[in-house]
């Protein structure tokens, strides 16, 4: 029997998803038309023998997770809970709070996965490669190959090459290390838990030698219990004969920042050929033109004259008008696109409003296409103070007059502009 | 009666469109410029136009053979082979304009206004000096040369160059009549009219000045081509509306030639020039341009102070501003951003222009 437990941490975490975050939690956020979460579970629902999916993170509740909550129990033929943790525990704290739980009915092996990723979850061959290495107790890291300057961003992993076990592991190096990334994605067997455990006491015996950390007034549990994954185990692991890494070349990619999410959605729709068919639009008689891959939710209403795609996703209850021209973007539900307006590289929030012959357009932040090991920048919002071109983002509820264009801009949620505006941020 | 039009040279300023077309055949709402000063001159009873140019054009001189028949004048082309200034071409056709004792006119071709010449006639005649200038009021006067003249009798005091301080807002509109007398005082030289000759004969008191009413421009540029097109049809609005365009669908002042075809769901106007056999698809809305002939804008495009050159292509869905300028035959892809590009004849854009340039 398997489990899987899906980290999707809390608000304080993911700010680069600001605005939209302000109004959905980030797990939540439609990727190719459904939430980013959804992905996740569909694929560990493929797993058989999975037996219950745990959603560990420190979100309190609230309307959007509990309805999630809800359909994902309909939907899905493997139970669906969500475990609040008291504080934000870190990556491995989170788990190892909850470990009774995860380990309640014995499962042989559990899944971990990051929500901020976008993958293909290659989850079955993960167990047959925890069969074939190691011993019972293995445990799997996902791994992908970056190129050298970005890999730096990421976990690092060396590996030996015929064993494929991870001798060290660096997170975000600040010289090179390897080209092998940590994708956030991992196979563990319970004795992980004895390594946490471990950590855990260490962190316990250095507070009563260290009671106070500088002026820090936090919870000394807290404090102890808060625990990485990556910096306080995979760091102590690597070398032991127990960690093992499972190299990828199929799609992965962080969804960090709002424009990663437009790269995501690009990613899976692209997979929904194989994996979900129905979710891609076609070209029908009566409808809009489609070009590549395109969701469209059945509750939108589009004009045939308006032209979609490729790589567009259009949420429930949206308007879209005469001649509107959409690429590379996502809108989310509610909102209006009125006659003529074209929509390039952004993401309409909620019920926002694009009026006629307007342009939204942003610049989007792609892996180099020359470069097969390339992943998407997560570049600061700022380079030499100047705001950095990036994706546009409307927030929710922004309405945008006819005519004018938003070009490289962010706009908080309930605006109403009224004249263009460039490479600015709008509060 | 007689004229000179000053017209100059390559008109570098009017680029890229005079990279094309010499600059007195480029289209003002639908009429070649030259066009607007000569048939008002003919009006006025000048049976000989002389158009004074340092590069000559074939194009140009077929042209003006095809409007002497038309409008049964003569015009002559006086051509300067070395630059002479301002005057130094008045010089050069003085055997033409003093055949008679009548005055002539002298103009400037960038110059676009509700030719008064009837009124300078009759003005000239009752000072009886030697030399009547046009003068204009504008709001930034140090951008010209002032004029300082007393207001009764428009008797002229002196000039003024692009003044530091205020000192009139009344400026030389480039337009004057003379007595053939005057011609003596200018010598076959590189000459500057304004510095040399004007400053004399105001000294003597042989310069007047005469007030334009109504609007005026130096469309001798894009920026003020554009602004010249909306006053000219706002005159037109009051002299002849039934030359505008109106109905759904069309705003404020708009001109079309009678073969443009124009789609549904436009929105044109205001100030809106198109010219002959223009093509405007569905949904494209236009404010403030000129559409020179042969053009055609694609579907849902928006296009705000625009120049767009003869048979050039814009895509659809392309957002054009900001004083863009398209030479003649080129095409701009579909989807793209053009903000305050000028592109020369012949191109293809292929990407955005998000900040103002020239595109070679």
């Amino acid at each position: 029997m398997l489990k899987a437990v899906i980290l999707i941490r809390g608000p304080q975490k993911g700010t680069r998803f600001r605005p939209l975050s302000f109004e959905v939690p980030k797990p939540l956020f439609p990727v190719a038309g459904v939430p980013m979460l959804q992905h996740h579970i569909e694929a560990c629902a493929q797993v058989p023998n999975m037996k219950e999916i745990l959603l560990v993170g420190f979100y309190q509740p609230n309307e959007e997770l509990n309805r999630f909550l809800s359909a994902a129990q309909q939907d899905f033929k493997v139970s669906v809970r969500y475990l609040q943790e008291y504080a934000a525990l870190g990556t491995g704290g989170g788990i190892y709070h909850f470990r009774d739980q995860i380990l309640s009915g014995s499962p042989e092996a559990f899944f971990v996965l990051n929500a901020d990723v976008c993958s293909e979850f290659p989850l079955m061959d993960m167990l047959k490669f925890q069969k074939e290495h190691g011993d019972a107790h293995s445990f799997i890291i996902l791994g992908t190959t970056a190129n050298r300057k970005q890999s730096l961003n990421y976990g690092c992993i060396v590996e030996n090459e015929q064993s494929c076990e991870v001798l060290h592991y660096v997170e975000k190096p600040s010289t090179f290390v390897s080209d092998i990334i940590n994708c956030g994605i991992y196979l563990f067997t319970p004795e992980i838990f004895q390594h946490i455990g471990g950590v855990f006491q260490k962190n316990q015996q250095d507070l009563m030698l260290y009671p106070y950390d500088g002026d820090e007034q936090s919870n000394g549990w807290q404090r102890a219990e808060a625990i990485r994954l990556e910096q306080d185990i995979f760091t102590a692991l690597a070398g032991q004969g127990k960690l093992y890494v499972y190299k990828t070349d199929r799609f992965w990619s962080q969804i960090k920042s709002a424009g990663s999410a437009i790269y995501a959605s690009r990613l899976y729709l692209n997979q929904y050929h194989k994996t979900h068919p129905e979710r891609l639009a076609e070209n029908k008689e009566g409808g809009p033109k489609i070009c590549g891959n395109v969701y469209v939710h059945p509750t939108a209403n589009i004009d045939p004259t308006a032209v979609l795609g490729p790589n567009v996703s259009i949420g429930t209850g949206v308007t879209i008008g005469a001649g509107v021209r959409v690429r590379e973007s996502i809108i989310l539900h509610g909102a209006t696109l009125q006659d003529h307006s074209c929509v390039l590289n952004s993401i309409v929030g909620w019920e926002s409003t694009i009026g006629k012959w307007a342009r939204v357009e942003g610049t989007p932040s792609d892996p180099n296409p020359n470069d097969p090991y390339s992943k998407i920048d997560s570049e600061t919002l700022f380079r030499d103070g100047k705001l950095t071109p990036s994706i546009t983002i409307l927030g929710c509820n922004v309405t945008i007059p006819s005519e004018v264009i938003i070009l490289n801009s962010i706009v908080l949620p309930h605006k109403d502009l009224n004249r263009s505006f460039k490479n600015q941020i709008i509060l | 009666m007689k004229a000179l039009i000053l017209v100059g040279g390559y008109g570098t300023r009017l680029r890229p469109l005079t990279l094309s077309v010499p600059k007195p055949l480029v289209e003002f709402c639908n009429k070649p410029i030259l066009l607007h000063q000569v048939e008002a001159l003919v009006k006025a009873g000048v049976r000989h136009v002389i158009l004074a140019v340092s590069y000559m054009s074939d194009l140009l001189e077929r042209e003006m053979k095809a409007q002497e028949q038309r409008l049964g004048i003569k015009i002559s082309l006086s051509h300067e082979e070395e630059p002479l200034g301002t005057a130094g071409p008045l010089a050069l056709a003085r055997e033409l304009l003093t055949d008679n004792e009548e005055p002539f006119f002298v103009l400037n071709s960038d110059v676009i206004c509700d030719f008064p010449f009837q009124d300078m006639l009759k003005f000239h005649k009752n000072h009886g000096k030697e030399g009547t200038i046009v003068v204009t009021k504008v709001e930034e006067p140090s951008k010209y040369g002032v004029v300082v003249y007393e207001g009764e009798s428009g008797r002229i005091h002196r000039f003024v160059e692009k003044p530091q301080v205020f000192v009139s807002n009344k400026i030389n509109a480039g337009m004057y009549i003379f007595s053939p007398s005057m011609l003596r005082r200018i010598q076959l030289r590189p000459t500057s009219i304004e510095k040399e000759i004007f400053p004399v004969m105001a000294e003597e008191g042989h310069l007047y000045a005469m007030e334009l009413q109504g609007f005026w421009m130096d469309i001798g540029q894009p920026k003020d081509f554009l602004t010249g097109m909306c006053m000219y049809l706002q005159s037109v609005r009051q002299q002849a509306p039934e030359r505008l365009r109106t109905g759904p669908g069309f705003l404020g002042n708009v001109l079309v030639d009678p073969t443009a075809v124009i789609g549904e769901n436009c929105t044109i106007g205001p100030n809106v020039t198109i010219g002959a056999g223009v093509v405007l698809e569905d949904g494209v809305r236009i404010k403030r341009c000129t559409v020179l002939k042969g053009a055609h804008i694609r579907s849902h495009s928006w296009l705000e102070s625009c120049i767009v050159g003869w048979s050039s292509s814009v895509g659809q869905w392309v957002r054009m501003e900001n004083v863009t300028v398209l030479g003649e035959d080129v095409i701009v892809n579909d989807e793209l951003y053009i903000n305050g590009a000028n592109v020369l004849p012949h191109k293809s854009i292929t990407d955005s222009v998000p900040e103002p340039r020239i595109i070679m």
